[in-house]
């Protein structure tokens, strides 16, 4: 269930990685990525998981929830395990069962691909239990600025995801309401096969697709009105700056890649 | 009291070429410190009038200013709007940021107020409104009176002389209306802003200074609200209400009872009736 | 046709996104023919309450019965004895959806499985009721004002012809011709025999209209009883962050001012009052 979007997945406490700034935070995380695919051996997992509970510790995160990130995933997960025990090449046999059988390069291979797994989700979760949207909306608008020369609209992107954000809950509870008033006229959502199930979603729809066009023409009006004009001239609220945290954060991102390109 | 804030000289508007005008020649000025109501039914024209009052609209024919300065100036309109500030009626439909305080500070953004500035002017205008306290809250995690209230803040960090509030408390309930109402008022007695109060509740007419009624894009009335409401029929006429103890106070007058027009509202009519009992 | 509610308990589903006010014990009948007023602070319940009626909402515990059976149980004939009651959500005007007025009318009575002629006559029947100018019925619903798009909303839940009549804050949002219309509109409904609940917060359409009112305060069934009963506990409403008809609250003003006054609940009745108060005084 989608409690409250806005906030995200936002763990609210004050720590050293709450203190960085979404730039760094966000370049980081790429770098961690790129680190993780370095790092190909089984040995490379260890500075990798060591990184991540030192950085759930300088964030003030109870490793617990970092983990709760993982579960959605777990189906695939497992899938991602068994495909690559069981349907690697391997010449080490441990074990055989009817033709089914596993190699200690499929074992290898399984759990390097889903460890993989496992540190890429846990990373990104890093980020957003870190981080309010708001203030990642910010920093993904700066770090595209750049672009926004060569007419990459870096402004217009980040304006409309703070928008979605904003209107995200509002959407929904309309939905919900809509879907409600239907029902009440005796509108049917959920039996039927396919085909009687998509058609039975056009009296959810239509309002939906009204009122959202509505609130757009809304919005545009009431945003001129409080003088938007684009990205240009204006100033911000949120000034980001960075402090020797963020090189102290930097430093140690890129010793865990040297490691990793060590270790191989 | 004499500098007309905003000023409407022979304006009217169309939406489309060809079509009907919304407003035909209008004359209308708003002076410092007034805080006019603005009344009439759907398709009266009263909510393109509020519009042209911003620059959101331009006059087909006429001119409209604001302290001075033509709408239909490009140069002009950045400057127009953050003079007149606009409220709307849908509070879901006009705050843009997902935290209060992003919200309140989209305006000043926009105008580019310096980034040292800004808190001191978002934490002000969150006081005059009452919700400092929702400062870090999610916008659709409020009530519709408390919406309305940042939409209001968040034209007062932009130190408006206007605002121009479009059917504001149509969609709140009694307690919202009432919050959202009184906030304005102490606005336009403490602070001296020019308040455009366009509204279907005849309650809150009656406690502006003035009353503007329109009809098919006309001022048919213009006066102070126990000149307006004096004409109850005419009122009926083009489908609006008069206030409740308007409508009390023309059925005791009718018995032969004496109680003064200017009791329009339950305080002074309880006054009334004691001395005439 | 009756509506009882029985214990009925609502608990505030934890982490779901969408709020609905909790619901505690309410148990009161709605008897065939009221036009029952449902008032209450927003957050009170109300609209909890009203999605109850009709099955949207599943009581926590406690029951719903339509003339004894519960619309929740397994073996009932539950898609029936819900169509018996209709339910009309705030701003109804965003449901429309159909190309033209008579086909969003249709809506309700198709799904109830009606075709040919008796679903048009349904359909016409429904339109007739909430006076409409008859070129309305075949334009597109979104070319209309927002008074006209509520009714059509309106005709588009009578058409299922229910006996009981659930009306969410019908009049908000409309000027003052959209909320007279209306009001006529469900005052003819309920002359016509339907049963009416109205949620509103206007105390003065409550006072004029309603035959009982119930006040819903924090989930709870504050009080329940005739709008002279409920508007004559000024201090208790006041105490629950709600208003008294302005009649009521000239005649508790002139109380206090020592005139010997009852609770009014319209313009004549304080007229008739004020002159009696008169009649007394000159005699004495």
């Amino acid at each position: 269930m989608l409690k409250d979007i806005t906030l995200g997945q936002y763990y609210p406490v004050k720590s050293f990685v709450h203190d960085l700034d979404p730039r760094v935070k966000i370049i980081l995380t790429i770098a961690f990525i790129v680190a993780v695919f370095l790092g190909s051996s089984l040995w490379a997992m260890i500075p990798i998981t060591a990184f991540i509970l030192l950085s759930a510790k300088a964030a003030n995160l109870p490793v617990k929830l970092l983990l709760k990130g993982i579960k959605p995933l777990r189906i695939i997960l497992i899938f991602t395990f068994l495909l690559n025990l069981f349907f690697s090449a391997g010449e080490t046999v441990l074990l055989q069962v009817w033709k089914i059988r596993v190699t200690q390069e499929g074992l290898m291979l399984a759990i390097r691909f889903s460890m993989r797994l496992v540190f890429l989700v846990t990373g990104a979760s890093l980020l957003t239990l870190t981080t309010q949207p708001v203030v990642l909306t910010d920093g993904l608008e700066r770090l595209m600025s750049p672009l926004a020369r060569i007419g990459f609209p870096a402004h217009e992107l980040a304006m409309m995801m703070s928008i979605a954000l904003r209107f995200i809950p509002t959407l929904l509870e309309e939905a919900d309401k809509i879907m409600k008033a239907q029902m009440a006229r005796g509108a049917d959502f959920e039996s039927g096969n396919l085909l009687q199930r998509a058609r039975a979603m056009v009296p959810l729809l239509v309002p939906l697709f009204v009122s959202a066009f509505r609130r757009a023409g809304d919005l545009a009006m009431a945003m001129e009105a409080r003088c938007y004009h684009g990205g240009e001239g204006r100033t911000r609220l949120r000034v980001l700056k960075i402090t020797h945290k963020d090189y102290v954060a930097c430093a140690a991102v890129a010793a865990l890649i040297v490691i990793c390109v060590i270790i191989g | 009291m004499e500098e007309a804030i905003l000023q409407a000289k022979n304006v009217s508007y169309a939406y489309e070429e060809g079509e009907g005008l919304a407003i035909s020649d209008i004359n209308l000025s708003f002076r410092r410190g007034e805080m006019t109501a603005i009344l009439g039914h759907n398709g009266s024209g009263k909510s393109t009038l509020a519009k042209l009052l911003n620059g959101l609209y331009i006059p087909t024919a006429g001119t409209v200013t604001v302290c001075g300065m033509d709408t239909a100036l490009d140069d002009n309109t950045w400057e127009i709007r953050k003079k007149a500030g606009m409220v709307f009626q849908n509070p879901d439909n006009q705050l843009v940021a997902s935290i209060v305080r992003d919200d309140v500070a989209f305006g000043l953004e926009n105008i580019g107020v310096p980034t040292e500035e800004m808190p001191a002017r978002i934490e002000a205008a969150l006081r005059a409104v009452g919700m400092l306290d929702f400062i870090d809250r999610a916008p659709h995690m409020l009530s519709g009176g408390q919406k309305q209230r940042i939409a209001i803040a968040g034209i007062l960090a932009m130190q408006p002389q206007a605002l121009i509030l479009d059917e504001a408390t149509a969609m709140l309930d009694p307690k919202g209306r009432e919050e959202v109402f009184s906030i304005v008022e102490k606005l336009n007695r403490e602070q001296g802003i020019t308040v455009v109060w366009i509204t279907h509740f005849m309650e809150e007419a009656a406690r502006c200074g003035r009353v503007v009624v329109m009809d098919g894009g006309h001022i048919v009335m213009d006066g102070e609200p126990q000149e307006v409401f004096t004409r109850a029929e005419d009122m009926r006429r083009m489908r609006l209400d008069v206030p409740p103890m308007v409508a009390l106070g023309d059925l005791l007058r009718s018995r032969g009872m004496k109680i003064s027009r200017d009791a329009m509202d339950i305080d002074s009519m309880a006054r009334e009736v004691l001395k005439w009992l | 046709m009756a509506i009882t509610i029985e214990h009925l308990y609502h608990v505030y589903q934890q982490g779901s996104p969408f709020q609905s006010d909790a619901l505690e014990d309410i148990d009161f009948t709605i008897e065939n023919g009221d036009l029952l007023a449902l008032i209450g602070h927003t957050g009170s319940g109300k609209s909890t309450l009203a999605q109850h009626l009709n099955g949207l909402l599943k009581p926590t515990s406690g029951r719903v019965l339509v003339d004894g059976q519960n619309i929740n149980a397994k073996e009932a004939d539950r898609k029936a004895l819900r169509q018996r009651v209709g339910l009309l959500f705030q701003y109804a005007e965003y449901q429309l959806f159909e190309e033209t007025v008579y086909k969003d009318i249709a809506f309700g009575p198709k799904n109830q499985g009606l075709t040919g002629k008796e679903l048009d006559h349904r359909v016409r029947r429904a339109f007739a009721r909430v006076h409409l100018p008859q070129e309305v019925l075949e334009k597109s619903p979104f070319e209309l004002s927002g008074g006209q798009m509520r009714r059509v909303a309106l005709a588009g839940v009578v058409a299922m012809e229910p006996e009981v009549l659930v009306l969410d804050e019908p009049i908000a949002g409309l000027d003052p011709k959209g909320r007279d219309e209306l009001m006529e509109v469900i005052s003819d409904l309920h002359r016509g025999g339907v049963t009416i609940v109205l949620i509103s917060h206007n105390m003065d359409d409550v006072a004029r209209i309603a035959t009982r009112v119930a006040v819903l305060d924090k989930g709870r069934l504050a009080m329940l009883g005739t709008p002279r009963e409920i508007f004559s506990r000024g201090d208790e409403l006041e105490a629950m962050g709600l208003d008294v008809p302005q009649t009521v609250q000239l005649c508790r003003k002139l109380r206090a001012g020592g005139v010997d006054m009852p609770d009014c609940l319209t313009n004549e009745e304080v007229c008739a009052a004020i002159l009696a108060a008169r009649g007394r005084t000159a005699h004495a």
